[in-house]
């Protein structure tokens, strides 16, 4: 189970990371939840998402308006993924929780931390697990000019 | 550093007034500490007595708290003593605020109640009986409230918020804080631009639908829909509004635009499904109050968005989405579905911070150079086209009179 898990989490990092979007949305479940939020909402019970996606149909939609709507300065992220911890809480399910760093690198070659936070999920056990709920928690409430590519 | 306005007056906007640190330094004066009035927090961020929250006005930190019997009040957030915060915690409930490097104390008013030791110990030590520490007491504000928004201003000249508005945008503002609120959440986007680039870029109608893309691809918002906006007599604030009608035009496409091309379509489109809980049919206002503050309604997205300069080519904005305290579940979900419309990853504002950014670092070397903002011609005024920077010209008419130049 551990390996499957750091396996899932190696492949979605690597896909993010390599410019791979259109394979994002196939990480989730068909009604899988994307969600970003900050420590400080969390802490302080607050539902607001950063971004927020339901179900393949909105994660697709994110992509396609990345790739032809949106206007952002061409950048790449290097995700560190790092203490991943998994429990089985039935047979079809996995919760796991992992620490992550993201750098992004702008063309010009600035390179910054641009966020640091854990990942909380919920999968789906098989042999080719899914996030049916992926939050991705930021510990600092501030963000960068703008948040295009997923975390 | 001598500065001259360009001759061609309201049309131009010279590139020093984004650039220049006396000018900053000017403003905070001028502007931040002058007679102008600056967003504080909302109400329900202060729900029982007693409670506090920290804030900002220009470069100067702020607390903003309820005294014992319910009354608000704002104060500068520096010991009378060494100058240190008073209050290091974003917000909470207190009796009282004790400074920590020497315990010196400040009832809910920013009162300075206690000095630690004051008159020594066994007759040794302490202050003189005609010392006057209250001579570097921290600022008080004076504090008032629209419907929920609590404001607050440094000068004694300034006039009631509700004159300083004016009738147009206060009735504007009223139109969005229609009930009591409910906090769904914050952040920051810090943008690497000054502060003036933002507050130009919320007042600009023309950028909408032109960097935005999102908004053209899916027919949100084009200048051929039906909407206006409203400009203060003195320039300062402005309050643009969008009907809700499906555009079916194609001016977009026959000008060659690069927003044009109608073939794009989201899966799911829920999440920009509306209620017209205000019952006017409006699906945008972008309201903007000088000198840092902007008031949103976006479909159901409900934000108050507060500017906060962090030096001369460094912004940060602090956003508080909200709903309101009667919200049903349905609305709170749309609320929070929408919220992918805004904030640094919002399908229609992420492009802002870079646009910003761009025109900060585009004009490095050209101090001497300025703006073209001659849509619509030299007018400062309320009007129905979307097709005009008069509101932008209205910010540095307000800009110019507070700052003298």
């Amino acid at each position: 189970m551990q390996f499957l898990v750091e396996n899932l989490h190696a492949r979605y990092a690597q896909a993010l990371d390599a410019d791979r979007l259109e394979d994002w949305p196939g990480f989730f479940t068909e009604k899988g939840v994307y969600r970003i939020t900050t420590a400080e909402n969390e802490a302080r019970g607050l539902p607001l998402p950063v971004l927020y996606c339901e179900g393949r149909p909105m994660l697709r939609d994110r992509v396609a308006s990345l790739r032809h709507a949106n206007i952002y300065e061409p950048q790449r992220y290097r995700h560190i993924v790092s203490s991943v911890l998994a429990e089985k809480i039935s047979a079809q399910r996995i919760r796991a929780t992992a620490n992550f760093l993201v750098v992004r690198t702008m063309e010009n070659g600035e390179s910054t931390l641009f966020a640091s936070g854990r990942y909380l999920d919920l999968i789906q056990a098989s042999k080719k697990p899914l996030f049916i709920e992926r939050v991705v928690v930021c510990d600092s409430r501030r963000f960068d000019t703008l948040l295009a590519i997923p975390l | 550093m001598q500065h001259t306005w360009p001759a061609e007056g309201a049309t131009r906007v010279p590139y020093w007034v984004y650039q220049d640190e006396e000018i900053y330094r000017l403003e905070q004066e001028r502007i931040f500490r002058g007679a102008t009035w600056s967003y504080l927090c909302l109400e329900a961020e202060l729900p029982e007595p007693k409670s506090f929250v920290t804030t900002f006005v220009g470069d100067m930190p702020v607390v903003v708290a309820r005294d014992a019997k319910g009354a608000l009040h704002a104060f500068e957030n520096r010991c009378a003593h060494r100058g240190a915060l008073i209050c290091m915690q974003a917000r909470g409930k207190a009796e009282r605020f004790n400074c920590i490097y020497h315990n010196w104390t400040y009832d809910h008013a920013g009162n300075l109640t206690s000095v630690a030791f004051r008159k020594g110990i066994a007759g040794k030590g302490g202050m003189p009986a005609d010392a006057k520490p209250e001579s570097q007491a921290p600022k008080q504000f004076r504090v008032s409230c629209v419907n929920g928004l609590v404001f607050g201003t440094l000068s004694q000249q300034a006039s009631s918020i509700e004159t300083y508005l004016g009738a147009d945008i206060l009735r504007r503002m009223q139109r969005v804080m229609k009930g009591p609120v409910k906090v769904l959440g914050t952040y920051t986007q810090v943008l690497p631009n000054n502060w003036k680039l933002y507050m130009d870029n919320v007042k600009d109608m023309y950028h909408a639908s032109l960097l935005h893309l999102f908004f053209t691809r899916f027919r949100i918002n084009r200048l051929t829909q039906k909407g206006g906006v409203f400009v203060s007599d003195d320039g300062a604030h402005h309050c643009t509004y969008t009907e809700m009608v499906e555009d079916r035009s194609d001016a977009y496409e026959k000008g060659g635009m690069r927003s044009a091309g109608g073939d794009f379509k989201l899966e799911a489109p829920e999440i920009l499904s509306q209620v017209d809980e205000f019952g006017d049919a409006v699906s945008i206002q972008i309201l903007s109050m000088f000198p840092g503050f902007v008031l949103h309604q976006i479909r159901n997205s409900l934000a108050a968005r507060q500017v906060v300069p962090k030096g001369v080519g460094r912004t940060e904005l602090h956003w508080t989405l909200f709903g309101f305290a009667d919200d049903d579940a349905a609305m709170t979900r749309r609320r929070l579905l929408q919220a992918n419309l805004v904030g640094p990853a919002g399908y229609i504002s992420m492009e802002d911070g870079a646009a910003t950014g761009f025109v900060q670092r585009g004009t490095a070397a050209a101090p001497d150079r300025a703006s073209v903002i001659e849509m619509g011609g030299d007018a400062i005024a309320s009007g129905d086209s979307r097709i005009t920077e008069t509101a932008v010209r209205g910010l540095w008419k307000a800009w110019r009179s507070h700052m003298s130049l």
